[in-house]
Order: structure tokens, then C-alpha cells, then sequence
């Protein structure tokens, strides 16, 4: 969907979905998301609808991602490091009454 | 908790840096609070990055762009201390500043508060604006100046304000192809009369005016007075609709970024709560502020967009003037020192905002409630559809805290940002009475996330 401008220098390794990325350092994992050529990053809780990054500036809260096993980090607001684990989040399964 | 801070800066972007610079430059203890990585805030993304990695891109990201280099090393070689990555979740009348760092949160007390946590993008809902591949200009102009990422395919704009035309002008630089632009509905002859003062703000207007050439000449296709927009695909974005002159008209496009202008970002000035007014001109809320950005409280000033949209340089004069008062508060300063920069200082403010009345009436904001069908979701972490706020207010409820209770509309994890203003654009709408009356989400801390380890973790 996104692409690069530019080779860029220094890059770093990080994988999406257990598939490995190489990404420039100082990226965060919204615009590894954008780059990686399916932005989805969860399922939402009501409908299951497939959600993608929609505001990149921390506002909207659509971008949640599990990173490094800890579940809905806002992946706009978190710069990736070296061998980060990145998984989109399914639908939660619902709470029984 | 150790000592005060003198002054606690909430964002880095031109209010929070300028003000900063200033500050620290008269001796203050300043200590500059920032959930971004680096400073900037929107306006001034990643401008390190740009600088010192992918100069090049300072051709198509602009001279305004550029003039914020002088605001950011300013910032960067005063003494004030950065604290990036830091999210503010909590501010206390006595204040009291809850931080979060890096998975450990903690309390600091200041002796004065600046909080320049600027604007957002006004959230005008259409359907199916959560599909994958809708997004907003500023999300989009955000990966170009912090990550240089591009669209891939072609792109269609929806939507007016400078913002839209500065993105679009960004992108044919870069090389971007732009399918179309769908503006909707910008009103020359109602900002006429605002032109006089404008005036004062010709290299504004000059600027403005050569965005626009620039994309016309270069053949993008743009639709004027464009109505029902709506984002058509099946797990992602397909095609746009619109409708113009009386007919429906389609385009196929993997991308489509929306933009109705931007507005103040209040979500921690309601939450302390400081008092607020309704803005009526630029349709939303703004903190009750006076000429040095002081709000009700003592000690708490705000700064920049978030006490009402002026843009960049008028953010940074601001941000100037409220250093200088609590400069002067902390007595760092005399009467009279007071008096004189102060008096420059704001002179210089209104020179910024001069241009601004054209602006709002140029663009203004959209009559969002009117054109919202029931089936479209205004509240896009829980999924409520405009229509279901409409039979909540049937069944009785008369303001926003009200429908959250029916309907969960506020109660995800934006906790309100996206869905509020139109919230109570409907109710408003429905029962006929002014935005004022309506009111607004009653917000809470912490109003960044927070673990309950990190709760537990606080002294």
C-alpha cells in the first residue's frame, strides 16, 4: 500500500506475524504496518471487521497491535527495535454473561 | 516526590519547543514532557530525521515546513530537559503531573504547567470510513515526514483546508499520482469579507494561492462541492463515491485520506477539568484562556491549537507569551520586562492570526449531524451507528454522558476523541438546541493507557 522514498541507511530486522521485515530504525510499527503491504493490524471486538492505522498520531486508537506478547500497544506511538515481535490481534473472544 | 519542576511542558511541538526555548533562557527549571519520539509535534514531524537523513525531502515538504527548524534547534540548544516517549496521563489541580515512561508511570509536581498538546483532526464520520485503506491527510503526511513512506497506488483526497492542498502538493513532488481531489464544499464569497484583514498576512495568501496553482498545473482532477462521500469495499477500500451536480460518481482507488480541518485536542484540559467554551466559528471546544494562556486554574496555562486553532507560528508566540508570564510569576523577570516583551510578543501573535478568520470561513466546518445516515458508525471503537445515538436521544437522553450509558458510543479506547464532537452534533441536531447546551463527554484520567502494574508500581 505504502512505499519507501528512499534506501535508507540503518536499518533493523523485526517480524509481523512470525514473517521477518527489515525496516529503517526509528520507524514505528504503524508505518512497518503501512510498508509491509497489508496495513490490517487487528479485528475489532464488536463486528470482527478487519481495522488498519487511521490517525498515526496516537488519537484514534485503531492501530492497536500485540507487540512482544503484551496485547493492545498503539503501534503509531511505539518505535520498532531489534527482533520486536509485531502480531495483529484477532477478535477477542467474548465475555460470557 | 522530589522538588517542583519550575515549568512542566506537556508536547514538543512549536508552543511546547518555543516556549521551552524561553523559558530555560531565563533561568526556569524546565522540564518538557513529549509522548512523541522526537520532538516536532505534528506540524513539524521528524524534522531531525528529515535534516539529517533525507534532506532532499525538504524540497516538497515545504518552506513552512522549513521554518520550523529555527523553533526546533532553538529548543534543542536551550537547557530544558526532553523527556520523549513519555505519555502526560493524569494532571491534578494542585499540579500534580501522572507520567508513564517506557512501562513505569510516576507522579512530578511543577510550579507552573504549560500544557501545548496542539490540535486533531476534526473526525468527520462517512460510511465505511473504517475500512483499511481510508485514512486521514495528516496520518498520511505523518508517514512522509516521519517514515518517508508514499502511497503505492493512486490516491483520492476528500475533504477541503490547507492541510488537504499542502498534502497534495507534497505528493506531487514525491511523485505520488493523485487520482482526485473531492473537495467539499469550501465557500470563497462567505471568507471574502475576512480578506481585508487577511491582508496583514499576505505571504499566507501568496503561499495558499500557489499550492493550489501548482496542483492545477499539474492536471490533478479536482471536483468541487462534492456531497456523500463514502468509502465502498469488502475488508478494504475499493472505490470512492460521491455525489455531484445531482449525480452519484465512482472512482477506484486503494486510498482514500480524508480531511475537514483540525481542532483543538482537549482531552487533558477537560480531564483536570479546566473550563471550557464553545467556539461556535470554529465549531468546537476550546479552554477558557486568557492572553498569556492562562485557564482558570492557577498555574495552568494552555498553549498552541489546543486552546483554539491558530497554526504554527501563532502556537509559537503563544507558546512565548505563557513562558514569559510564568517566567515573570516565578519572578525571574520584572514588571516592566513583563510588559515590554510581552507587548511585542502578542503584537506579533495577532500579525500570526490575522489570516485565521478567512480560514475558518473559507473552509468551515462541515454540518456533520444533517448529513449522517442512521447506518453510518460515529463511534468506531465500539461500532454505534448514528442511528442508534438518534433513538437514544428518542428515548430521552439530552447530552453525550447520557447516549455513552445507552449505547457504549465513548466508552472504547480512544476514550471519546473520535466520536465526541459528532455525538453531540446529532443530539444537538435532534432536540434543537445549541452546541453549548449539548456539552461534552465528562473525561477522565488516566486519559493514556496505563497498566494496573504500572498503577500499582506508583510511590
Amino acid at each position: 500500500m505504502f512505499r519507501r522514498l528512499h534506501k535508507d541507511s540503518e536499518t533493523l530486522t523485526i517480524t509481523i506475524d512470525d514473517v521477518a521485515m527489515t525496516l529503517p530504525a526509528g520507524s514505528t510499527v504503524a508505518a512497518a504496518l503501512l510498508a509491509s503491504g497489508n496495513m490490517v493490524c487487528r479485528k475489532t471486538p464488536v463486528s470482527g471487521a478487519d481495522r488498519a492505522p487511521y490517525c498515526l498520531m496516537g488519537v484514534c486508537f485503531d492501530c492497536l497491535v500485540e507487540i512482544n506478547g503484551e496485547p493492545n500497544q498503539q503501534a503509531c506511538m511505539v518505535v520498532v527495535r531489534p527482533g520486536m515481535a509485531v502480531k495483529r490481534m484477532p477478535r477477542p473472544a467474548p465475555v460470557a454473561p | 516526590m522530589s522538588e517542583p519542576i519550575d515549568l512542566a511542558i506537556i508536547g514538543a511541538g512549536p508552543a511546547g519547543m518555543a516556549a521551552a526555548a524561553l523559558a530555560a533562557g531565563h533561568g526556569l527549571d524546565v522540564v518538557v514532557y513529549d509522548e512523541n519520539q522526537a520532538p516536532g509535534g505534528q506540524i513539524y514531524r521528524g524534522f531531525e530525521a528529515v535534516a539529517a537523513d533525507r534532506a532532499a525531502d525538504l524540497d516538497f515538504l515545504g518552506d513552512s515546513y522549513r521554518a520550523g527548524l529555527a523553533i526546533a534547534h532553538a529548543f534543542r540548544a536551550s537547557r530544558a530537559r526532553y523527556q520523549p516517549s513519555t505519555s502526560v496521563w493524569l494532571i491534578q489541580k494542585d499540579r500534580t503531573i501522572g507520567i508513564s515512561h517506557a512501562g513505569r508511570a510516576r507522579m512530578v509536581e511543577a510550579r507552573r504547567i504549560l500544557i501545548a498538546t496542539g490540535a486533531m483532526e476534526r473526525p468527520v464520520p462517512i460510511p465505511g470510513w473504517t475500512l483499511p485503506g481510508v485514512m486521514t491527510v495528516g496520518a498520511a503526511q505523518t508517514a512522509l515526514k516521519a517514515a518517508g513512506l508514499v502511497p503505492r497506488g493512486p490516491v483520492v483526497l476528500g475533504g477541503k483546508g490547507p492541510l488537504l492542498y499542502q498534502l497534495a502538493a507534497q505528493y506531487l513532488g514525491a511523485g505520488v499520482t493523485i487520482a482526485a481531489i473531492l473537495e467539499t464544499g469550501a465557500r470563497p464569497l462567505a471568507a471574502l469579507p475576512h480578506l481585508v484583514q487577511a491582508w496583514w498576512r499576505t505571504d499566507y495568501l501568496e503561499k495558499g494561492l500557489a499550492l493550489l496553482r501548482q496542483i492545477k498545473n499539474a492536471g490533478v482532477t479536482i471536483i468541487k462541492n462534492v456531497s456523500g462521500l463514502r468509502a465502498i469495499g469488502d475488508g478494504k477500500l475499493d472505490a470512492v463515491e460521491y455525489r455531484c451536480g445531482g449525480t452519484v460518481q465512482r472512482i477506484a482507488a486503494p486510498l482514500l485520506l480524508l480531511h475537514e480541518g483540525v481542532i483543538a485536542n482537549v482531552q487533558l484540559t477537560m480531564a483536570i477539568p479546566a473550563a471550557h467554551r464553545w467556539d461556535e466559528a470554529q465549531r468546537c471546544w476550546h479552554p477558557v484562556v486568557d492572553e498569556y494562556g492562562d485557564t482558570d486554574l492557577e498555574g495552568i496555562a494552555v498553549a498552541g491549537d489546543g486552546a483554539g486553532i491558530g497554526g504554527a507560528e501563532a502556537a509559537a508566540s503563544m507558546g512565548r507569551l505563557a513562558a514569559l508570564a510564568a517566567v515573570h510569576a516565578l519572578g525571574k523577570i520584572s514588571d516592566g520586562e513583563f510588559r515590554e516583551i510581552g507587548y511585542d510578543l502578542q503584537r506579533e501573535r495577532r500579525r500570526y492570526l490575522a489570516g485565521r478568520p478567512f480560514l475558518d470561513a473559507l473552509y468551515p466546518p462541515p454540518a456533520v449531524a444533517a448529513a449522517l445516515a442512521d447506518d453510518t458508525l460515529v463511534c468506531r471503537c465500539e461500532e454505534v451507528s448514528a442511528g442508534e445515538i438518534r433513538r437514544a436521544v428518542a428515548l430521552g437522553c439530552t447530552g453525550p454522558n447520557q447516549t455513552k450509558s445507552f449505547t457504549r458510543a465513548g466508552m472504547g479506547p480512544c476514550q471519546g476523541r473520535m466520536c465526541g464532537l459528532t455525538v453531540a452534533e446529532v443530539i444537538a441536531d435532534r432536540l434543537d438546541r445549541p452546541m453549548a447546551e449539548v456539552g461534552y463527554y465528562r473525561i477522565r484520567p488516566p486519559i493514556k493507557p496505563l497498566t494496573v502494574g504500572e498503577l500499582a508500581g506508583l510511590e
